[in-house]
């Protein structure tokens, strides 16, 4: 018996808060409903820097299976540079979508039919008043703008709640611009 | 309150909530986050407790062991070689019959160096006098946290709460944080038998000799023996005692009724697969693909593993004809510990010795080696027949050679 | 006795130099980018200073005249540039060395 879940998996380098966008969308999930929320990031040896990612899967049911996601539905990449090194796409099913922070527009980009989604998620964040390279809530905005899996007010005041002292209003201002900003590409 | 956390911040919820008044530890990965997050809580004021920052692992166990001895609840938690480290002092707050209680990350265990998760570590600690419990999710973490101190208080003997390093103590899974009204009604302040006072001067753990002897007053004093005798008599009670405890949990916050073992689907399982922590629950997804191929299978999660609820266990085994017991440690030149603690208990157990289930032990998951569904799915079907129960005892799953 | 051979194999065992975690250049976000016009050996043409070789905690520049940075290796750390005395490293952002960073379009 296969249980419905959704898998998401993030990539991003070490320091960059992969984990926490994927903490907060969990969050917003959960309380959208999914009683079934694991998010199990994969950890290396690596320091800040290295590519690293983090699994979360979402469910209806209690997710039981904690080793990382091989096919994911979602694909989010905070770094296009990452795209370089990392074969991202690994996995992902046929219908699935990538989502990723990039100055570049989705025509630029080719993973064999897959939907992509593309925010330049490191000059809008710097837009909304963030300090350089703060991206990890503004990827939220481009995630929910191009899955809609949860209602991007319900993203926002768990971004501030993740947030409180430090910058939380910046960090919703930044989702909300990536959430207007986002260019969806591919077959849909 | 229903909230999204890590495994870490779980127990540290458990250890605030069970007002722990002493926490000393020395930081070590996987465990660190947990440690570092009581000291926020005592820093910030949230948390009524003394932080002693120590430069050892020996002497975090020190500290909580004079401060027991003094009567105040203690915590301390560690991983892997920091454990290791800890050994001899282990062995003394079980001896001192102290009711401490220490979360074990686990981790596996040098050389060659890994920081990754397996079961080595506490399972080389399973003879120290120490009850054992391991948690499969972060509900089982802090619930068993709050009644690990209820327990050690009970039966004055300390509490190993074991939880998987990095899949429970770094993932983020729903959780429910009790309430302190509730959880203060649970677990009332520790009312020691005995406390060390300044005014009133005394030794405690001094020599024994191999005999008994006439203490100050001229009364007979227990030798080393009868001591010991009685540590394991207080292991042993602690079976009845974590039923109780396990009930009136339930009464309180509605959770509970498996305080030793967790059978999923047994009850008519033809081949049932026992494990600790995580991988347990891991489990149940490809009984589920079994169940789904007409295959009769079961697994059973062991949360209490010292003392060793061996007729709990046997009965729970004895009418299915294969048991796979899935390990993260072994002996080296035998098996699995669990295994070896499994047949035991069926070889006393089971009357009739043509009904004993056969048994297959898979060593797995050492040092964070992945385990994917697909590997325990193809071990586990293999086994489910009577060939498949054949051949070597104890096989390695995931070796690349 | 077992074969002396295989004995470095049946334990965890790694030679001294850069690699034995991968290519760790790809961790970089920052380059150190070294002027040999400032640098005291590359000024001086002579071996000399050296502080960077001397606090590299990779052991990736060697002692060349200018020193010479293994980028493969290098993960970006800056404590080069933190400690060079003249000032000769700057660290400069790793996207601007992509091929096509100038003239893409977006930017």
């Amino acid at each position: 018996m296969e249980r419905e879940c959704i898998e998401i998996r993030w990539h991003g380098r070490g320091g960059q808060g992969a984990i926490t966008a994927a903490k907060i969308v969990a969050k917003a999930m959960f309380a959208a409903g999914y009683t079934g929320v694991a998010m199990i990031p994969t950890f290396g040896t690596e320091r800040r820097g290295a590519p690293v990612f983090t699994s979360l899967k979402v469910s209806k049911d209690k997710i039981f299976d904690l080793s990382p996601t091989t096919r994911p539905d979602i694909v989010v990449v905070l770094d296009y540079l990452l795209l370089e090194e990392v074969d991202v796409a690994s996995g992902l099913k046929k219908d699935g979508l990538i989502v990723i922070n990039s100055p570049r527009q989705p025509a630029n980009y080719s993973f064999n039919g897959r939907k992509i989604a593309v925010a330049d998620v490191t000059d809008l964040s710097v837009r909304a008043g963030l300090p350089a390279g703060v991206v990890n809530s503004g990827i939220i905005g481009a995630f929910a703008k191009a899955a809609h899996f949860v209602a991007m007010d319900g993203l926002t005041s768990a971004i501030e709640e993740e947030f409180s002292g430090r910058r939380p209003k910046e960090n919703a201002r930044a989702a909300l611009l990536c959430y207007e900003n986002t260019i969806i590409g591919g077959p849909r | 309150m229903q909230v999204i956390e890590s495994g870490n911040v779980a127990a540290a919820l458990g250890v605030k909530l069970a007002r722990a008044r002493v926490i000393a530890a020395y930081p070590i990965t996987p465990q660190t986050p947990l440690t570092e997050k009581l000291s926020e809580y005592i820093e910030s004021g949230e948390m009524d407790a003394e932080y002693i920052p120590v430069e050892s692992e020996h002497s975090a166990l020190a500290v909580c062991i004079a401060a027991a001895s003094t009567g105040a609840r203690a915590f301390t938690a560690t991983s892997a070689n920091g454990l290791l480290y800890m050994h001899e002092q282990i062995h003394w707050a079980a001896g001192a019959r102290l009711p401490l209680v220490m979360c074990v990350v686990n981790r596996g265990v040098g050389a060659p160096w890994t920081v990754w998760n397996d079961h080595q570590d506490s399972i080389s600690q399973r003879d120290t006098g120490w009850i054992q419990l391991y948690a499969n999710d972060h509900q089982q973490i802090i619930d068993t946290v709050l009644k690990a101190f209820l327990l050690a208080e009970e039966v004055m003997v300390p509490v190993m709460v074991c939880y998987d390093g990095y899949l429970l103590s770094h993932t983020y899974m729903p959780f429910d944080v009790p309430d302190s009204s509730l959880t203060d009604r649970f677990l009332p302040p520790y009312n020691p038998a005995y406390s060390l006072d300044p005014k009133r001067p005394a030794n405690l753990n001094t020599v024994t000799l191999p005999d008994v002897r006439p203490d100050i007053r001229g009364d007979m004093a227990h030798g080393y023996m009868e001591i010991r005798y009685l540590l394991h008599k207080s292991m042993l009670d602690a079976i009845p005692a974590l039923k109780k405890i396990d009930e009136r949990f339930a009464s309180v916050f509605g959770r509970g009724g498996a305080p030793f073992i967790e059978p999923y689907l047994c009850e008519d399982a033809e081949y049932v697969a026992v494990s600790l922590g995580s991988l347990s629950y891991h489990l149940r997804d490809v009984v589920d693909m079994l169940r789904g191929e007409g295959i009769k299978a079961g697994v059973m999660s062991v949360h209490l593993y010292r003392p060793f609820p061996a007729e709990i266990i046997a009965q729970a085994l004895s009418s299915c004809r294969g048991v796979i017991i899935f390990e993260k440690a072994l002996s080296y030149g035998y098996q699995g510990a669990l295994t070896s603690d499994i047949k035991s208990a069926l070889y006393r157990h089971t009357q009739d010795s043509s009904a004993r289930p056969s048994i297959v032990n898979y060593i797995l998951g050492l040092g964070g080696r992945e385990i994917a569904t697909h590997h325990l799915y193809e071990a586990f079907k293999s086994s489910c027949s009577p060939d498949g129960m054949k051949g070597e005892e104890t096989r390695w799953i995931g070796l690349k050679f | 006795m077992k074969d002396k051979k295989n004995y470095c194999k049946d334990i965890s065992f790694s030679e001294a130099g850069p690699g034995d975690a991968g290519k760790t250049g790809s961790w970089r976000i920052a380059r150190p980018v070294l002027d040999p016009q400032i640098c005291t050996p590359g000024k001086r043409n002579a071996p000399a200073c050296y502080i960077c070789w001397l606090y590299c905690p990779d052991g990736v520049i060697t002692r060349g005249i200018p020193p010479k940075i293994d980028y493969e290796y290098c993960k970006g750390c800056g404590i080069c540039a933190q400690e060079c005395p003249t000032k000769a490293i700057t660290m400069v952002d790793e996207s601007s060395f992509l091929e096509g960073a100038e003239e893409d379009p977006c930017k």
